[in-house]
């Protein structure tokens, strides 16, 4: 009877042990939020709010979320709003999630406008951030005009190697000197999307908030 | 090599050449007919035979599959009777045991009934009245010749009020005595009414008694005809085990209903413990569905060892060859760690509910839309708990039907294969005799594409034959001339002696 009850006991506890130990995330996913607080982009803040709910609804336990602006430097850690890596358990993650929430609510509250645009910086920052995170799919996405306007000394005009990360950029917005030449925002685009895909990186361009899913495609 | 290969042999005449190339084959194969039919032939026929010997092969295993699912079938059948009729003397045992165990006092009380009938009905029997020990006295008394004389007028006339009044009492005394009768007789109705009552429960006891008796003898003779491997039981066990698949089956797939139920209850709470992102390896299995399968894996093993302590199934016999005393310790402890199992589904369930709940008010949250705690939400998390509370004990018997199947299995599965191996030996032969059938016919496709020389060849045999008979025929009547002379001179000389 003893023996019995110890084999199932000890069965019990090898079980558990081994499923937690071999279980492993399938595929994870880390999302990097860039957010351009530039003075011609610092009033689209609603719109952010709208994806990172979209994503705070989406990621899954045991995956990573971060928001950080885009200013005059960018390429640093003070820049980073907030940054998560939901827990494994579901009511965790969820607790971890409305926390996540209330600190997007706080930054959109007090966003002061940046005098220059630092992107390149801002996506270094993202992709050193994403590749801590190990996670299988990586997703930067960047809420801008793309218009990259750096102090002076500042050198960015280098190829950056995005080790397969996805470059999503949402709600791209039109200056008024794209509306003089339109062909100015196009080339924003171009140069932007050559400069993630020679450095083995994916790019995306979503203006339509209605369709976000597309971010995964 | 092209067409244009065959039809250049003569230069300009392509039919020519065709036909010359035709005539040639037909020459060919006319020479070569007779070691070809035997190449057709010999190989037709060894790849029948061989077929035939795989066919005979095949047969074979279906004769001895079909032995052995007899035998398998008469044992499961003999071991089943056996259990049954070791049910029905435990039932009768229980019973002589219930009801029989107060015989002894039941027989005491008929007989102090019986007793106290006997002496009610002695005592109430009817004595008839003496007459008085005076009366011959009075007769002598009345028969004294009065001679006229008034004393004896009186004495006489004194002797008969005295006879009046016992007369009198002594009525008095028989009516009352009647009375005191009656009186026990009527005592005596409950005792009747008693005995009648003992009487019927003991006639219903042993009616009982009567009917378990003749179940027993029916039981027994199914028991003799298994025994004796007649077809009639064979036919009968196959036809049971046919319909306990069936019935066992359906009753499984219930069961895998309600694991799915269980396991929907459980899954989702066990991310908490395994982490809901997780997976077994590079698979697409979630860690908490594996943990959540486990669990009620083993919900249904403790199932099965609970109902095989309380021997209502017989899958592991090292346990029932336990004694009682362990099994029946098996059963609590199996019975113990099911109600904890059931404690740990109920509160999963529970966190389920919860699970889902904060899950929906946080899609609430960040949807912007305002946070509403549902009405009656108590009534969803309540009956969750239930269900995973019940649901452990409803899937402990499963057993039952598994262990069913299992056996059923074992004989339809042996019946399907008998059925098989026969449809193969079937088709083996039929091919056997199709290659064979397909040899004859390139044999006679064969002689057809050499026909004309064929007819020549036939032409000239029969023109041979024909001259050989010719040849033949005056030697075979010289022959006979010869020996019907011989006949006639032998009559000559019988004659003659």
């Amino acid at each position: 009877m003893k023996r019995i009850l110890l084999s199932l006991g000890f069965s019990l506890a090898i079980f558990f042990t081994l499923l937690v130990g071999c279980s492993e995330p399938r595929t994870t996913r880390a999302v990097y939020v860039l957010v351009d607080t530039s003075g011609t982009y610092s009033q689209q803040f609603e719109k952010v709010q709208a994806v990172m709910r979209y994503m705070l609804g989406t990621l899954l336990p045991g995956e990573s979320l971060a928001l950080a602006r885009i200013d005059s430097e960018s390429f640093s850690e003070k820049d980073i709003v907030a940054r998560m890596n939901f827990d494994l358990r579901p009511s965790m993650a969820n607790a971890q999630k409305r926390a996540f929430l209330e600190s997007v609510d706080k930054f959109g509250s007090n966003i002061t406008p940046s005098k220059y645009t630092d992107i390149t910086g801002g996506i270094l920052q993202a992709i050193e951030y994403l590749n801590e995170t190990k996670a299988t799919e990586r997703y930067i996405l960047i809420f801008s005009d793309l218009k990259e306007e750096i102090k002076q000394g500042q050198v960015r005009d280098f190829p950056i190697n995005f080790n397969g990360t996805h470059a999503v950029a949402i709600n791209v917005t039109k200056l008024q000197s794209d509306n003089v030449d339109p062909r100015e925002y196009q080339q924003r685009v171009n140069d932007w999307a050559e400069r993630v895909e020679e450095g083995n990186g994916y790019w995306k361009l979503i203006n339509d908030l209605d369709r976000l899913e597309a971010i995964w495609d | 090599m092209t067409f244009e290969f065959w039809t250049r042999l003569i230069d300009g005449q392509p039919a020519l050449s065709l036909l010359v190339w035709v005539c040639g084959l037909i020459v060919v194969m006319y020479v070569a007919r007779q070691p070809v039919h035997q190449i057709v032939l010999s190989l037709v026929r060894s790849v029948r035979n061989a077929l035939r010997l795989m066919a005979q092969s095949v047969m074979l295993a279906e004769k001895q599959l079909r032995n052995r699912n007899r035998e398998v079938l008469l044992a499961q059948g003999q071991e089943h009777a056996e259990r049954s009729i070791e049910r029905e003397f435990q039932r009768v045992e229980a019973q002589v045991n219930r009801d029989l165990s107060g015989y002894p006092s039941l027989q005491r009380d008929l007989k102090e009934q019986i007793t106290r009938i006997d002496e009610d009905y002695t005592q109430s029997g009817e004595v008839p009245p003496k007459p008085p020990e005076w009366l011959k006295a009075i007769e002598a008394v009345a028969e004294i010749p009065d001679n006229g004389s008034s004393v004896v007028g009186k004495i006489l006339s004194d002797i008969h009020n005295t006879l009046k009044k016992s007369l009198q009492k002594s009525i008095q005394e028989y009516r009352r005595a009647n009375r005191d009768r009656h009186v026990l007789l009527k005592k005596m109705m409950p005792y009747w009414r008693s005995l009648t009552n003992s009487l019927n429960t003991v006639e219903k006891k042993i009616t009982g008694l009567e009917q378990r008796a003749a179940v027993i003898d029916s039981q027994m003779q199914s028991y003799d005809d298994i025994r004796q491997q007649t077809d009639f039981s064979e036919r009968l066990l196959s036809s049971s085990s046919m319909t306990q698949f069936f019935i066992s089956g359906l009753a499984l797939c219930l069961a895998l209903v309600g694991m799915y139920v269980n396991f929907q209850l459980v899954a989702l709470p066990m991310g908490e413990m395994v982490g809901a992102s997780s997976y077994l390896g590079s698979s697409s299995i979630r860690a908490s569905d594996v943990a959540a399968l486990f669990i009620i894996s083993v919900e249904v093993i403790l199932g099965l060892f609970l109902m095989e302590s309380v021997g209502i199934t017989r899958l592991f016999p090292i346990i029932n060859l336990l004694d009682d005393h362990k099994r029946k310790a098996i059963f609590w402890i199996m019975l113990a760690f099911l109600f904890v199992f059931a404690g740990i589904e109920a509160s999963l369930a529970y966190m389920r509910d919860m699970l889902a709940a904060d899950s929906k008010a946080l899609s609430q949250v960040l949807s912007g839309a305002e946070v509403v705690e549902p009405a009656l939400s108590w009534i969803p998390s309540v009956a969750q708990m239930a269900m995973g509370f019940t649901l452990p004990f409803v899937l402990a018997f499963v057993a039952i039907p598994l262990e069913a199947f299992i056996y059923s299995f074992r004989t339809v599965s042996g019946l399907l294969g008998v059925w098989l191996l026969h449809i193969i030996a079937v088709l083996i032969r039929f091919l056997g005799n199709v290659i064979y059938g397909a040899g004859r016919i390139i044999i006679n496709a064969y002689d057809l594409v050499i026909f004309i020389p064929l007819r020549f060849e036939n032409s000239f045999k029969a023109r041979a034959e024909i001259a050989k008979k010719i040849v033949e025929e005056p030697v075979k009547l010289n022959d006979e001339i010869q020996s019907s002379n011989d006949i006639t001179s032998d009559i000559d000389d019988l004659k003659e002696k």
